[in-house]
């Protein structure tokens, strides 16, 4: 806030001079998720793996083991089909919303 | 056979070894840190010659881990009683040099002693947090103790005012009595404050964070908003609370005491600060510094959501808590983090019977995918429940824009408001005039030849009409239309007015704000 450098900022539809904030400048941008990305709810480590790319799974069927907050968590298709990508590998550690498999509806 | 004179000498000593804490390698090794020890924390900040020391002779017992051979003194913890500017204050100090502070259960009980005592004596609790955590070898027995603490915390809420200073670490389970208390200092380079540090963090993610980054002063006042205010050395901390203490009551039942009223430094300065152009940002505390006495406004949570402003000053020679809409800042809108700033600062105002003074100017809430999934709903529905919930004096004055459930929101009438006023320069409608034409005369501007020139007259058409304090005042929603210059005079004339005011509830247990 030390340099006055004002920006233009828009609020319905009308334009205001002002500064911005850190945490506003830092904030997350929304994506739209697709249907068969798996992402972590939780940061831990992979234990295991049960699929591998190419593999044709059906919704709720076992795809790895999330080891996280001392439980071994078993993560699951959300939705059938093929498995288009693997972004993890067995013992890496991972935080919270990382994109850790992909699956294409066939 | 022992005389009245050796017996005071063996107390002497006594009370010296168990004042030198953790001894002087530890003392010298809490300087190097470049923090003051326990003992002249407490001396520092209570006035002269008045702090008076309770439980210096508690032992622990524990029993585990070679504990029963450990003798600390004090039980790593200094509580007593002492005054800030003649306030009766309750305070403790956990000591750094005795085992790192680590809080054990005859330490908690010395706490919750003290708590006990302030809640009784009704008079203010200060708590210097600098520890290590739970002591480890009792097990359980320091669970109890923090458990204890967090349960005071809360009986005592809106009760007595709880005060907490971070002057070293405060981790894990710790961080929630000072979380559970009114208002929270720190200092930077001193002040560090998680749930789970940096090893943890290493452990389960391979993430280097240092403890600055992750819970360091500067963030806690500017990112996560868990500290109001925020000092550059321990001695500035003690300034800070010595000013806030002055300001506020001793308890719920009381009011803050009243000094002598002063005149603002330069009252005519108020009609050159706000421009005129909505648009055009300006700094809204050289607005409140312009009708509070002295000028002086003390400022809580300064860095943290600066979109909205709000602290205490004083006018006529008593407190008054100042909510004001920050148009130099993402053009004063209302976001989750300003909502929950001015929610809880309203809800403390009401609780110890601190008038609220709110200034107004601003275009609406924050608009984004985060703040939508944030929850700016509910964070939002604070604001409109901590003002209609509030039975102090509630008096607003609009500078300049109210528009849509900002207006609403920032203590209108309609929530119950006791005095609204509004300067002449005053918007008080629906929505910016802009929003409002593209809605209203989306046809004609759809089929306009030149859009632009007919948006353009429509906006014009819009701002002639409603963008203007006197059509709210037509329908009495505004009390009156003021000069600028006029401001302090009719505050104090609403203040005093206010000064018995009595407004009845229903009878219930509590509300259930939204959280």
């Amino acid at each position: 806030m030390e340099n006055k450098e004002y920006v233009d900022f828009v609020v319905t539809a009308r334009t205001y001079k002002t500064l911005l904030t850190k945490k506003f400048i830092n904030r997350p941008v929304w994506k739209k998720p697709l249907p068969g990305d798996v992402f972590s709810v939780l940061p831990g480590a992979v234990q295991s793996l049960k699929v591998q790319v190419g593999d044709v799974v059906n919704e709720g069927d076992l795809l790895l083991i999330h080891e996280a907050m001392k439980m071994l968590n078993r993560v699951v298709a959300p939705i059938s089909g093929v498995v288009t990508s693997i972004d993890v590998e067995v013992g890496e550690k991972i935080g919270k919303n990382h994109l850790m498999l992909k699956i294409e509806s066939k | 056979m022992t005389s009245l004179r050796q017996n005071i000498i063996d107390l002497r000593e006594k009370k010296a070894i168990v004042e030198m804490g953790g001894g002087e390698a530890a003392i010298n090794k809490q300087a190097a840190m470049g923090k003051l020890t326990a003992r002249e924390r407490i001396i520092n900040l209570l006035d002269e010659n008045s702090f008076h020391e309770y439980d210096l002779f508690v032992e622990h017992d524990g029993r585990d881990f070679g504990m029963e051979k450990k003798v600390l003194h004090g039980d790593g913890v200094i509580t007593g009683t002492g005054t800030i500017f003649g306030a009766p204050i309750c305070i403790y100090a956990q000591d750094f040099t005795v085992a790192g502070g680590s809080l054990g259960l005859k330490h908690a009980r010395k706490i919750t002693k003290i708590m006990d005592h302030a809640l009784k004596m009704k008079c203010p609790i200060i708590g210097i947090n600098d520890s290590g955590g739970a002591r480890i070898q009792e097990g359980v027995g320091a669970l109890a103790g923090y458990g204890e603490i967090f349960y005071r915390n809360t009986i005592a809420s809106g009760v007595i005012p709880q005060i907490s200073l971070i002057l070293g670490p405060c981790a894990g389970g710790a961080v929630y009595s000072p979380a559970l208390t009114d208002f929270v200092f720190v200092v930077e380079n001193i002040s560090k404050m998680f749930i789970t540090g940096p090893n943890v963090i290493k452990t389960v993610l391979g993430e280097d964070i240092s403890m600055e980054d992750l819970g360091g002063a500067r963030v806690h006042a500017e990112i996560t908003g868990n500290a109001h205010f925020y000092a550059q050395s321990e001695l500035e901390c003690f300034d800070q609370i010595k000013r806030l203490v002055s300001l506020i009551p001793w308890n719920n039942a009381q009011k803050a005491a009243k000094i002598e009223s002063r005149e603002p430094l330069d009252p005519t300065h108020i009609e050159h600060i706000v421009p005129h152009d909505p648009k055009q940002p300006y700094d809204v505390r050289e607005v409140i510094k312009c009708i509070t006495d002295g000028s002086e406004f003390l400022e809580v949570h300064e860095l943290w959501a600066a979109n909205i402003v709000i602290g205490f000053g004083r006018m006529g020679g008593e407190t008054v808590g100042f909510v004001a809409n920050q148009a130099m800042v993402l053009a004063g809108v209302l976001d989750c983090d300003s909502s929950d700033k001015a929610a809880r600062f309203i809800r403390f105002c009401d609780a110890f019977n601190v008038p609220i003074v709110t200034l107004e100017d601003m275009p609406g809430y924050l608009p984004g995918v985060d703040q939508e999934h944030a929850g700016v709903i509910r964070h939002g529905a604070k604001v409109l429940y901590a003002y209609s919930e509030a039975t102090v004096p509630k008096i607003t004055v609009i500078l300049r824009k109210a528009y849509g459930g900002g207006y609403i929101a920032m203590n209108s009438r309609h929530l119950g408001a006791d005095f609204m006023f509004a300067w002449p320069g005053a918007e008080i409608a629906v929505m910016g005039p802009e929003g409002a034409a593209n809605t209203i005369f989306r046809k004609e501007i759809m089929e306009a030849e030149d859009q632009d020139a007919m948006r353009q007259e429509k906006v014009r058409e819009y701002i002639e009409k409603f963008a203007n304090p006197y059509v709210a005042a037509s329908k009495g929603f505004i009390d009156s239309v003021i000069e600028p210059k006029e401001t302090r005079s009719l505050l104090l004339h609403a203040l005093q007015l206010s000064a018995l005011k009595e407004e009845i509830r229903p009878t219930k247990k509590h509300g259930i704000p939204p959280f």
